[in-house]
């Protein structure tokens, strides 16, 4: 990745282009700095698009997130212009002129309704924003840490190192669904809280190793040297130089945390042991406690949120995989 | 080796103690102190509550009940089981444990048998519909959600085809008139699987040896004098039957988690190899001649095999993670079960006990993983 721009009048290091330290140049070089840096980054945006793409595996898990992204944003439209809210409410509503709950799909409910008199699509839909939102929080919160944590117990090294691994360690060995399903019995968890404790232990644990690991190649470079000797401080060369380098392995585990933390908070809710509204695992819970769980002529109870539980977290999954050829040169095809 | 074994030892020792003390101050700090489930009987006066309080130790600090626990703990006490009233939790984590480690070892290890055979052809056959067809199926049934595919699979094995029973370790029918408890059934069946395997194992080890002429036959005469001595055990015992009805009840699980972790497997293996087929000493054993089938097995498998047998051993210390789930859906009195139970009835010193299995099973695994690594890997010995 290291190349050097030659319209550029600094040599540029890796991916970034993130060893020019800034405010010590006249206004003039750091605008074609500046420009330079957009024009290498997009550069190896190209190449990675375009290394992405080769691969099949990654668009089909594109598109499934692309799909469930589009229910999540039609769920408040359609809330507003054609669904009235005392029916289609995921959670309160109910339609009077359905006489037996749960009702197989018709016109009116395209998916049914499930024992309580709600609309089954319109729970899915509400649903899928919550999904997204958590593997999206969980997601941040590991990047944050993993990243952090692994650049500065590289760079440091002795104690901190030790500490962190250590912890590291530690956090493998905890059994991540166990631990939740102790504190959800025994505290008052929300959607929120989950997605910050999922986003805490994949953060300090396995993703911290790697990412440190990545971090220890990237700290012995000879830009980082640089950096020192033009007098940058430790934090700015984490910061600036060790961190940029450590974002697409970072974000290789953000698809991997986001397909955890969807199937965890379903393992959770269908459990019955989350403080949420309505979330898909909560929606197999509803028909287990109404007694239709093995009952497969009611499929649309549990099929619809079982599928997509399934396909988001895979396709998070496909994501990463297709991801991690791009990452790891060493998995491609020559 | 032996210093780096020392150091390791020492490192998971500590981390282990962090573990204890993690559970133990986590479940300290939950909201309400578990002699409440005790004291909540409103006849009693405070003053009462405040003598029973310090009767079961609660008026004294977190750290000296920390340490009060850790001591009981390295005596083989856990406590007394709230919703299993009065068997201690030991008790109960003595019986639970093997019915847990058996469904879990023997799926892990047929998952990672399949898994790692079918990794090995994908990354060998690189390319093609039938990888993607295997990554997109591999990635399927390793995100499903298992609930729902264990459900799916009751509904379809056990519901309408009626092949196996739709959960429960045994049938209570069968058991009625049964002149011995599970428990003693259950044993010999695990003693007596030990024996098998090692059986097995140590003729494989003789039979490798041979000429390759009789190295087949050899092994099928093995294969078969094990079988028959198992089965002429069996017969004589007597509880043939209640054994069997054991066996029944396992099939549906192991083969639900097989199918759901050799995926993994499968795409663990397939990466590795990727990574070994890049090796020079590949493109030296294809420079020698050597047939396709050589290359791939005793060149490029053996040393892809090298992160597969570590997260095999890793994988055991999940065995409670992925117990919660199954052991709920097919209602399978295991620690999974257990725990959750436990946890729901808010019986403390079970979950407790419960936690600190896994962490013992984990920190096990952990130390068998480091040894396995630096026994199979020269090179970690030596840095």
């Amino acid at each position: 990745m290291a190349e050097i721009d030659k319209r550029s009048p600094l040599p540029v290091g890796a991916s970034g282009g993130e060893t020019v330290v800034e405010g010590s140049l006249p206004p003039k070089t750091a605008i074609s700095v500046s420009r330079a840096r957009w024009r290498l980054f997009w550069r190896g945006l190209k190449t990675n698009v375009a290394l992405f793409t080769e691969n099949p595996i990654g668009l089909i898990g594109l598109g499934i997130i692309l799909f469930f992204f589009l229910l999540a944003v039609a769920h408040p439209i359609l809330m507003r212009t054609v669904w009235p809210k005392g029916i289609y409410d995921p959670v309160i509503g109910v339609d009077t002129t359905v006489p037996f709950n749960p009702a197989p799909p018709s016109a009116t409910h395209l998916l049914g309704t499930d024992p309580l008199g709600r609309d089954v699509l319109s729970q899915l839909m509400f649903s899928t924003r919550a999904a997204f939102l958590l593997g999206l929080l969980a997601a941040l919160v590991t990047v944050f840490i993993a990243t952090t944590v692994g650049a500065v117990s590289a760079y440091y090294g002795g104690v901190t190192d030790t500490l962190f691994m250590r912890l590291a360690d530690l956090v493998i060995m905890t059994p991540t669904i166990t631990i939740l399903i102790v504190l959800g019995s025994l505290l008052d968890l929300g959607m929120i809280h989950l997605a910050v404790i999922i986003g805490i232990l994949s953060g300090f644990g396995g993703a911290t190793i790697i990412i440190k690991s990545q971090a220890l190649t990237v700290k012995v470079r000879t830009y980082i040297e640089a950096a020192r000797v033009a007098g940058g401080s430790n934090a700015h060369i984490i910061f600036r130089h060790i961190v940029p380098n450590l974002l697409p392995l970072s974000f290789l585990y953000m698809m991997f945390t986001v397909s955890a933390a969807i199937a965890i908070e379903a393992v959770l809710s269908f459990f019955g042991l989350l403080n949420v509204r309505m979330s898909w695992g909560l929606m197999i819970y509803t028909t287990s406690y109404s007694g239709y769980l093995l009952d497969i002529s009611k499929w649309w109870l549990i099929f619809p949120a079982s599928l997509s539980i399934s396909l988001l977290s895979g396709s998070f999954y496909l994501v990463g995989r297709a991801l991690d050829e791009v990452v790891n040169p060493r998995l491609r095809k020559r | 080796m032996q210093r780096y074994l020392v150091r390791r030892i020492a490192q998971n020792i500590l981390t282990f103690f962090l573990f204890l003390t993690m559970v133990y101050l986590l479940l300290d700090a939950v909201p309400g102190d578990f002699a409440d489930l005790y004291l909540n009987d409103p006849r009693l006066t405070p003053e009462t509550r405040a003598v029973l309080r310090s009767q079961l130790g609660l008026d004294q600090p977190v750290y000296v009940r920390y340490f009060i626990w850790l001591g009981d703990f390295f005596q083989g006490d856990l406590g007394i089981s709230f919703s299993n009233y009065p068997r201690p939790v030991m008790d109960v984590i003595l019986e639970r444990a093997p019915r847990t480690l058996v469904l879990f070892i023997t799926a892990t290890v047929l998952a990672y048998y399949v898994g790692f055979l079918i990794g090995k052809l994908l990354a060998w056959r690189r390319g093609g519909a039938m990888e993607y067809a295997a990554t997109v199926g591999g990635v399927a049934l390793y995100t499903v959600f298992l609930p729902w595919f264990a459900l799916m699979m009751v509904w379809f094995f056990a519901y309408t085809l009626g092949l196996f029973p739709i959960g429960k370790f045994l049938d209570p029918i069968i058991w009625r008139t049964a002149p011995v408890d599970a428990n003693y059934v259950f044993y010999r069946m695990l003693i007596s699987a030990f024996i098998v395997s090692l059986a097995f194992f140590l003729w494989f080890l003789y039979a490798r040896r041979l000429d390759p002429g009789r190295r087949r036959p050899m092994t099928l005469l093995g294969l078969f004098v094990v079988l028959a001595a198992l089965v002429g055990y069996w017969a004589t015992t007597g509880v043939a039957r209640y054994a069997a009805d054991i066996l029944h009840h396992l099939i549906l699980p192991i083969l639900t988690l097989t199918l759901v972790n050799f995926a993994g497997v499968m795409l663990l293996t397939r990466n590795s190899m990727l990574e070994t087929l890049r090796e020079d000493y590949i493109m030296a054993a294809r420079a020698k001649g050597l047939s396709e089938k050589s290359v791939r097995d005793k060149h490029a498998a053996r040393n892809a095999m090298l992160p597969v047998a570590t997260s095999f051993v890793l994988a055991l210390a999940f065995v409670l993670d992925g117990g919660v789930i199954t052991e709920t859906v097919f209602s399978w009195p295991g620690m999974g079960l257990t725990l959750l139970t436990a946890a729901q009835t808010q019986d403390v010193p079970m979950v407790i006990g419960a936690l600190v299995f896994t962490g013992t099973l984990a920190l096990s695994a952990h130390l068998i993983a480091d040894v396995l690594y630096a026994f199979l890997d020269p090179r970690i010995r030596y840095s």
